[in-house]
């Protein structure tokens, strides 16, 4: 394995107990906190683990492989380094399973440098704040929640709902307003079904994304506990090849519920005391040093932007898996089972959703003078409109006064043609806009109170054809 | 002091146990392991000492040294600090950037202050002066704005034997004093102060000043007063971190000190990159002059969370000690609790809701508690304040869970975010019915000066507001058009003060700021217009009469008019509309008339 290549040190047959993914090895001199550890099963089988807890004769392992054929006649060698990957630029193109071991069929990756994968933190001082606006084609998000580069932005959906097309969308059509640049993506699936791996797959052949991507792949029947590693194996090649090598990489973890799932099993088997819902009090640092592996970097080139993917359990946005996430990425599309059903693609509830980074990517000089008022008027006659449907739910269409009929025809032709498009179709931004104004202009002037006079004056269609 | 040394037995994330580490006390600052990582001792059983490490402990093993410092960790605080950015343990990160670079190193040592920057001190004593602690023996000029007064250390006075102007590096000696023991103690510029000590002062003093923040909501509905506390609760994209980044900029602090304690690096980053082109609504001053950040993002160790907060409130004490009125802002106090409940849960403590250390209530009282307006030590008997703000992520957006739920009880000031006007881009978005503030009354004096109406002017205002949320759950049920029209006006005028009044835009070039003045002169205005409509309306004049006003509509735009000359010129205009369809209506009335 390619974690093990150079790696040697003492072995210990002394597992006193298994739990879970963890094993207690005693007798244990000298290894080191968050060390790698090899573990070789009765059968042969080789995993990898690190140390959780150490102490002067015992080490509490956690591994990262299957945990069924653990017992207590496993060997544990102990390699006296973190865990490290090679890095180099044949990475790219390539697919690796969630422990890094080749799935292509090609030989194990030989690097110019070993990198831990762990532990990487951006200094604060030296981050560059992401501005450059990425036009994803799709209206709801260019034109309300622009993505921009060095943001993550994670889409938050329900089973059953299209959020890997919308990823692969992303994936396919995203550009930046500029020269063209060098691009790569790094994909990371954790614990998602075969068939929409396949589906990634075959959407990043069509466009030829597939020779620039690099796929770290834990699929559902795959090691739950591996997952652990996954996402920071995929970033710590993000990191490579944004800082290293100058691309612009973006990242799909996908998904982020099943990666959760795997760090609950093992906050479960150490018996620690749980803040919410089962899930560790840690959960939110933990979720942080993945998500804040994001951005860009003053006086490098590239960047690194993520797009997560989660499934919220019971479609429940409370649920600590959204909630901390949310907390942590610059924003989040919210997918909604409604819109769905009414057909709608994509299916973004504009409300909930958020760009925190979008003021700095669009605008003046970036992408138009109007871009940050028409969004937030469009919020706002959409959030008056949602609430005029609902009071029609009641007291019936007939009764609503003049005023709440207009919003509520406003949301209506608002989803149909603003937030609704194919899945093939690339809207450049001038065009969102342009659908955003004809909409608006079902409106009452005045009632356009969230956008400047001067804009109205120069982007309103009342004015646009005079 | 002689260093102790001890063994480390057992590495548990954040935690690590020693043995042999003899005297140590809880507080004191450690040294772990070859690469001296830094860190605190927590507890003491036995021989065993458990410490909490503020840097990764990955690849630290049982049987490396600790060392200990017999000493509490310390604040180094000095000319120097205005401008810089810190991580939790006061390291410069500009400097450890370019020492280590763009990536965090463990076990980098850079000193919070630098040595080679040489300041012009200006002596305030004479040789021969008696001073005391807390009196200013002289000042630096360290920007534009922030006279740093140099004080006699706390704990210490005696006779000015001998002091220099002149330039000095933070470690020169600047001044010799003569103690009463004879003992002569170098003064420098530089003075240290353990973190989690509240810094001494005199005697408290009465608030009777507000935090003019500059944004409408807070200052006219729930002000926070100068030496009070506020906490700003809300799920995630509610507006905590924007509304704080405005006072950070724009509130009337001398000195501001921004704890990013746990949140986004990018959010930092924005902050380092936007700050410095920022001008000073009042001074015309670069706003960079008068803050100084401390970056404890998310993915940094989460021990130093905790003490980034106290290294925070510690420099606000400092300035206060000068005669400083501070605003220390912390973003967000849930992530330091987080830290607590970590090292807690590590600890193997029992543990009381949510996982939380059942001293979690204690210590989010002591923390507000180091706000306070005094009278600080020394003879002139100068004046400070710190006032301490602090966000709270509450999981889920529940206000029930500990940490919200204990701080509400300790603030001054609540400004309640709301997830439904945040999803309708109301911003700020302070629910008015579920925020409150306990300064109005010592504030009235302040705002009487400026309109004595004003007290009433707010309450009305809030009246009509809470008026109108309760006439929308009806109008949910039958529809507005079914409501009465003296209420369809309550809705209208309620409109006008929320768009007009409460939403405020951080990013609007004109109302990103508004000062009190013309604050008054908006509420003012919105609570007149009420007046007027009401009569109109008693005359049988519909509401969707005057709503079709434009220049009525236009109150809603008042707000981002810079002169107060141009809002005056524009509210004659809607009230002369609304006196011309009082009169077509009464002209009207009499032609129908018997
Ligand atoms: N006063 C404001 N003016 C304009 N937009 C705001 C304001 N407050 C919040 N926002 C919007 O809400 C988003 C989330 O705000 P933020 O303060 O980052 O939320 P939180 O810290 O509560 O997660 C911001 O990115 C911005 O778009
Ligand atoms: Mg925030």
């Amino acid at each position: 394995m390619s974690f093990l290549r150079e790696k040697a040190g003492p072995i210990y047959r002394t597992v006193r107990e298994v739990r879970g993914p963890l094993l207690v090895v005693e007798g244990v001199k000298g290894a080191r906190y968050n060390e790698l550890v090899e573990v070789k099963l009765a059968d042969g089988t080789e995993i990898i683990g690190t140390v959780l807890d150490v102490s002067e004769d015992r080490a509490v392992v956690q591994v990262f492989g299957q945990t069924e054929g653990l017992s207590l006649d496993s060997a544990v060698r102990f390699t006296g380094d973190v865990m490290k990957i090679p890095l180099s630029d044949d990475l790219i193109g390539r697919i690796f399973s969630g422990s890094f071991r080749p799935l292509d069929g090609l030989p194990e990756p030989i690097g110019y440098e070993r990198r831990e994968i762990f532990v990487s933190v951006i200094n604060p001082a030296a981050r560059e704040p992401p501005s450059e606006f990425i036009q994803t084609g799709i209206s709801v998000i260019d034109g309300m929640n622009s993505l921009v580069r060095g943001q993550k932005l994670p889409i938050f959906s329900e089973a059953g709902l299209p959020h890997n097309v919308m990823a692969a969308q992303i994936a396919r059509q995203s550009t930046v307003l500029g020269p063209e640049e060098e691009f790569a993506v790094v994909f990371c699936a954790m614990g998602i079904k075969y068939e929409e791996y396949e589906y990634f797959r075959r959407e990043f052949e069509k466009t030829g994304a597939l020779d620039r991507a690099v796929m770290i792949l834990n699929l559902a029947n795959d090691p739950i506990i591996e997952r652990i590693i996954a996402p920071r194996i995929a970033l710590t090649i993000a990191e490579y090849l944004a800082f290293d090598l100058d691309m612009h990489v973006l990242a799909i973890l996908t998904d982020m519920t099943g990666y959760c799932e795997a760090l609950r099993s093992i906050s479960i088997a150490r018996e620690e005391v749980p803040a919410r819902r089962g899930y560790p009090g840690y959960m939110y640092s933990d979720l942080a040093s993945i998500y804040e592996r994001t951005g860009k970097i003053k006086g490098k080139k590239g960047s690194i932007t993520t797009m997560p993917i989660l499934t919220m359990p019971g479609g429940d946005i409370t649920h600590p898996i959204p909630d901390l996430t949310g907390y942590i990425t610059e924003g989040q599309l919210i997918l909604s089972r409604e819109l769905h059903g009414r057909g709608i693609y994509p299916p973004v509830n504009p409300l909930p959703s958020l760009s925190r980074l979008m003021k700095d990517g669009v605008g003046p000089g970036r992408t138009r003078d109007d871009h940050i008022e028409v969004s937030n008027q469009l919020y706002m006659a959409y959030a008056e409109g949602i609430k005029a449907r609902d009071l029609a739910r009641i007291i019936g269409e007939l009764s609503l006064s003049d005023r709440e009929k207009r919003y509520l025809r406003f949301a209506e032709e608002f989803e149909r043609k603003f937030i609704n498009q194919g899945v093939y179709e690339n809207r450049p931004i001038e065009k969102t806009l342009e659908i955003a104004w004809d909409l608006l202009a079902m409106l009452p002037e005045d009632e356009l109170v969230r956008i400047s006079e001067e804009n109205i004056r120069r982007y309103h269609p009342r004015y646009r054809s005079a | 002091m002689s260093q102790q040394v001890g063994v480390i037995k057992r590495i548990n994330g954040s935690l690590v146990v020693a043995e042999g580490l003899k005297g140590a006390r809880t507080g004191d600052a450690v040294y772990i392991g070859e690469l001296k990582l830094i860190g605190e001792v927590v507890r003491i059983s036995g021989d065993l000492v458990a410490l909490q490490c503020y840097e990764d402990t990955s690849g630290l093993r049982p049987g490396e040294p600790v060392f200990g410092t017999g000493a509490p960790l310390l604040a180094e605080l000095g000319p120097g600090l205005i401008g810089e950015i810190f991580d939790g343990l006061e390291r410069s990160e500009i400097e450890l950037w370019k020492l280590a670079g763009p990536f965090i190193r463990r076990g980098v040592r850079v000193a919070p202050l630098r040595r080679d920057r040489k300041w012009r001190f200006e002596p305030r004593v004479k040789p021969g002066e008696e001073v005391e602690e807390g009196d200013v023996i002289g000042v630096v000029q360290e920007s534009s704005v922030i006279e740093h007064r140099i004080l006699v250390p706390v704990g210490f006075r005696g006779v000015i034997e001998s002091i220099e102007e002149g330039s000095f590096t933070v470690d020169d000696v600047v001044a010799v004093l003569a103690a009463p023991s004879g003992e002569k103690i170098p003064l420098k510029l530089v003075q240290y102060w353990p973190v989690r000590i509240p810094r001494p002062y005199r005697e408290r003093i009465p608030i009777d000043r507000p935090l003019i923040t500059g944004q409408r909501v807070i200052d006219t509905f729930f002000p926070v007063a100068e030496g009070g506390t506020a906490a700003i609760p809300g799920g995630f994209g509610s507006g905590k971190t924007i509304t704080l980044q405005q006072i950070a900029k724009w509130s009337d602090a001398d000195v501001v000190i921004y704890v990013g304690c746990g949140e986004r690096g990018n959010e930092m980053a924005d902050i380092l990159t936007h700050f410095p082109e920022l001008e000073d609504p009042r001074t015309g001053k670069k706003l960079i002059e008068r803050a100084i950040f401390i970056a404890n993002v998310s993915n940094l160790p989460v021990a130093a969370r905790e003490a980034s907060v106290y290294m925070g409130v510690t420099m606000a004490e400092y300035f206060r000690d000068q005669g400083y009125d501070v605003a220390v802002i912390i973003d967000s106090t849930s992530r330091w609790a987080e830290a607590l409940r970590d090292i807690s849960g590590r600890l193997e403590e029992i543990p009381a809701e949510e996982g939380y250390p059942a001293y979690l209530s204690e210590r989010i009282a002591e923390l507000y508690e180091r706000a306070g307006r005094v009278v600080v030590l020394g003879k002139d008997r100068r004046v400070g304040s710190v006032t301490i703000m602090g966000a709270v992520s509450p999981p889920g957006g529940d206000f029930s869970e500990p940490v919200t739920s204990t701080t509400m009880r300790f603030v001054g000031a609540l400004w309640a975010l709301d997830t439904e006007l945040a999803y309708r881009r109301h911003f700020p978005a302070i629910n008015w019915l579920r925020s409150f503030t306990r300064y109005v009354d010592v504030l009235e004096g302040f705002w009487a000066r400026f309109d004595p109406q004003w007290k009433t002017y707010r309450e009305r205002a809030l009246a009509i507001l809470e008026e109108a949320s309760r006439l929308e759950e009806i109008a949910r049920v039958i529809g507005e058009k079914a409501l009465p029209n003296d209420q369809r006006l309550i809705l209208l005028t309620a409109e006008i003060i929320r768009e007009g009044f409460l939403v405020q835009s951080a990013y609007h070039k004109v109302d990103t700021f508004c000062p009190p003045e013309k604050q008054v002169k908006l509420l003012k205005i919105m609570i007149n217009f009420h007046e007027i409509a009401s009569e109109l309306v008693k005359l049988g004049i519909p509401v969707d009469r005057i709503r079709s006003l434009r220049s009525v509509m236009e109150l809603l735009r008042l707000k981002e008019k810079e002169s107060l000359e141009e809002i005056d010129a524009l509210y004659e205009h809607a009230k002369e509309d609304l006196m011309r369809l009082r009169a077509e209506y009464e002209a009207a009335g009499v032609a129908r008339g018997p």
